[in-house]
């Protein structure tokens, strides 16, 4: 049945005034970026708010015939794809026992990882550096910045994985420990599924924190093995003068990680709010 | 800054004691007998990611630690042990202390501006309008993109004279700076701040309206009966019912705060004459570009420092409440 009718909780032109002045501000820049990947650099000096007119192509067409581009789109996609994997199945497999078991150290062993969320990659990052230039030899390598990544990522991976796996029913596990399986096996074959939208939710968030960063690759990084991040970054400051193809670039930067976000949305949001309230 | 989400609840060893308690009693006496059996499947599922969190997190920042006490310039032994000398140096260091009070004006004026901003949107984006949530998609697009994607089409919209800022302001009639918003010192903090807060309102409006869903609408019908306006609602219903949403959201906002390093690199790279220094700019800058790692590693402990004691005490003094509220 629908509510009565009535004013209260209903927006009037003035909301409606704000939430445009919203969406222009939010949406205004990425515009900006997006419009001005198809003027030249003298449309841009001339008329930087209009319309292109008329419309260039070469800005974005140059940025993806670029190998340069794909090199750091396929970096960005290993590196970020094995960052996921890694936090992902070793955070549901420390998070399990966590959950699940009982024993002495269960929480003086959760507190490693909370204490683990109170370090910011950045106290690390020096020797962090060194430890994968020099002491591992992994400069360079989309190993190199997937694993000290994949560990950053650990700590919200377990705090968020607990209570899902805690929460799982109990039955199921005493009815296949009756039928005979193994921890293990009730873990590949119960745990396992049974927590994928948990599993979906931190994997994503892993994956976006993986694509969207910066300092870690910025120091581990160099040449061919760059990410997208660097790449527009390396771009802006190289062709500067050529602001209407750092544009270009730019925008296509940005797509994928809209993408991602706008078909897993509802998993991003829920992840960040199951997050917060713990 | 997803990283350090669930921290204050985390930390509440009550909480996670009720959690696992239920079952305790059941397991405890399927497993005797198999105690070791047990030992060595807890060792087998926490083994990949202990030596995760051993390797990446907790040796470099021993590591750090171990580095602060040395003035070592990146080759060669470690051998010249100078004590707290590198503390003493870095909190002598004007930048430093400079970089210091820069991350703690971007923590305050966050809490200032962007909490009021973002509840304001969130209470209005929570009104019954058309299009609400194409609306809520669209205020969550910038938190989506990376940080330095974002802050390159700012720098560009930013550019002196040409930047498309510049002009539709001075096309109305506002004076511009000389060198650009970033590029004259008094306003190149405000600016950065500026963009931060456009990039991270849309997190606060999420979170902020994700706990509005929770206030039962009949709340709202029973105040609307007793003769309450809209305003009254969301004042002294709404606004306080999600308080424990706002109190961590201020949480992360600060320890996000203290880590700001990205925008800024990008915008400013720390400057116009350290303007926009931040610990994390500074630290990068003494660690990579000047290889002074006994520098770059006091100043890391000090940021850990501040970061940990401003966790602990808001811990103690805000978020308590809210777990015990709870329990």
């Amino acid at each position: 049945m629908a509510r009565r009718p009535t004013r209260y909780g209903q927006g009037g032109p003035f909301v409606y005034l704000v939430a445009l002045l919203v969406v222009a501000v939010t949406l205004g820049p990425v515009l900006y970026g997006a419009l001005g990947g198809f003027r030249t650099n003298a449309q841009l000096a001339r008329d930087p708010a209009g319309l292109p007119d008329p419309w260039v192509f070469s800005n974005y067409t140059n940025v993806l015939s670029s190998p340069a581009f794909w090199q750091y789109t396929l970096n960005s996609t290993a590196i970020a794809l094995i960052t996921t994997v890694v936090a992902v199945l070793a955070g549901v497999m420390a998070a399990y026992p966590l959950a699940r078991y009982q024993f002495k150290l269960r929480e003086p062993l959760f507190l490693v990882f909370v204490l683990g969320l109170l370090f910011p990659a950045a106290v690390a990052i020096i020797p962090l550096f060194i430890l994968v230039t020099q002491d591992l030899a992994l400069a360079n390598t989309w190993w190199g910045v997937a694993l000290p990544q994949a560990a950053f990522a650990l700590p919200v991976t377990v705090v968020i994985l607990r209570p899902f796996l805690a929460a799982l029913p109990k039955e199921l596990e005493e009815a296949a420990m009756l039928d005979g399986a193994t921890r293990v096996g009730i873990f590949w074959r119960i745990a396992l599924p049974l927590s994928m939208p948990a599993l979906v939710t931190v994997g994503v968030l892993a994956f976006v924190t993986s694509w969207n960063a910066y300092l870690l690759p910025l120091l581990l990084l160099r040449g061919d093995t760059r990410t997208l991040p660097l790449g527009v970054a390396d771009f802006s400051t190289q062709y500067s003068a050529d602001t209407a193809g750092v544009l270009a670039f730019t925008t296509i930067a940005m797509i994928p990680a809209l993408v991602l976000f706008l078909a897993m949305q509802g998993r991003i949001v829920s992840g960040l709010q199951g997050a917060v309230k713990g | 800054m997803t990283r350090v989400t669930a921290a204050p609840e985390a930390t509440d060893p009550g909480a996670a004691v009720t959690r696992g308690g239920a079952h305790t009693s059941r397991v405890t006496r399927r497993r005797r007998g198999g105690k070791r059996r047990q030992r060595l499947e807890i060792l087998l599922f926490v083994t990949p990611a202990l030596a995760l969190m051993a390797i990446f997190v907790l040796y470099p920042v021993f590591s750090a630690t171990r580095m602060s006490l040395y003035s070592w310039k990146g080759f060669g032994p470690m051998d010249d042990f100078v004590g707290l000398d590198n503390y003493l140096r870095v909190l002598s260091d004007d930048v430093f202390t400079d970089a210091v009070m820069h991350n703690f004006i971007i923590v305050f004026a966050s809490i200032a501006v962007q909490l009021p901003l973002g509840l304001a949107l969130a209470l209005l984006l929570n009104r019954r309008i058309k299009g609400r949530g194409v609306l809520r998609t669209i205020v969550f697009v910038p938190y989506v993109l990376a940080e330095v994607i974002a802050g390159v089409v700012w720098f560009q919209l930013l550019q002196p004279r040409t930047g498309l800022l510049e002009r539709m302001l001075s096309s109305v009639g506002i004076p511009v700076p000389e060198q650009g918003f970033l590029g004259t010192p008094d306003l190149a903090l405000a600016t950065v701040f500026v963009v931060l807060t456009w990039k991270y309102l849309g997190l606060a409006v999420l979170l902020f309206l994700a706990g509005l869903q929770g206030v039962p609408d009949e709340l709202h019908e029973a105040a609307q009966l007793d003769g309450a306006s809209w305003w009254q609602v969301q004042r002294r219903i709404a606004v306080p019912l999600i308080a424990p949403t706002i109190r961590t959201w201020i949480f992360l906002s600060m320890i996000g705060s203290l880590q700001l390093f990205d925008m800024v690199w990008i915008l400013t790279g720390g400057g116009p004459a350290n303007a926009t220094t931040t610990m994390v700019t500074y630290l990068i800058s003494m660690g990579t570009q000047r290889s002074n790692y006994g520098i770059a590693g006091a100043a890391s402990v000090v940021l850990f420092l501040i970061g940990f004691a401003m966790a602990v005490a808001y811990q103690a003094l805000v978020l308590r409440r809210d777990t015990k509220a709870d329990a």
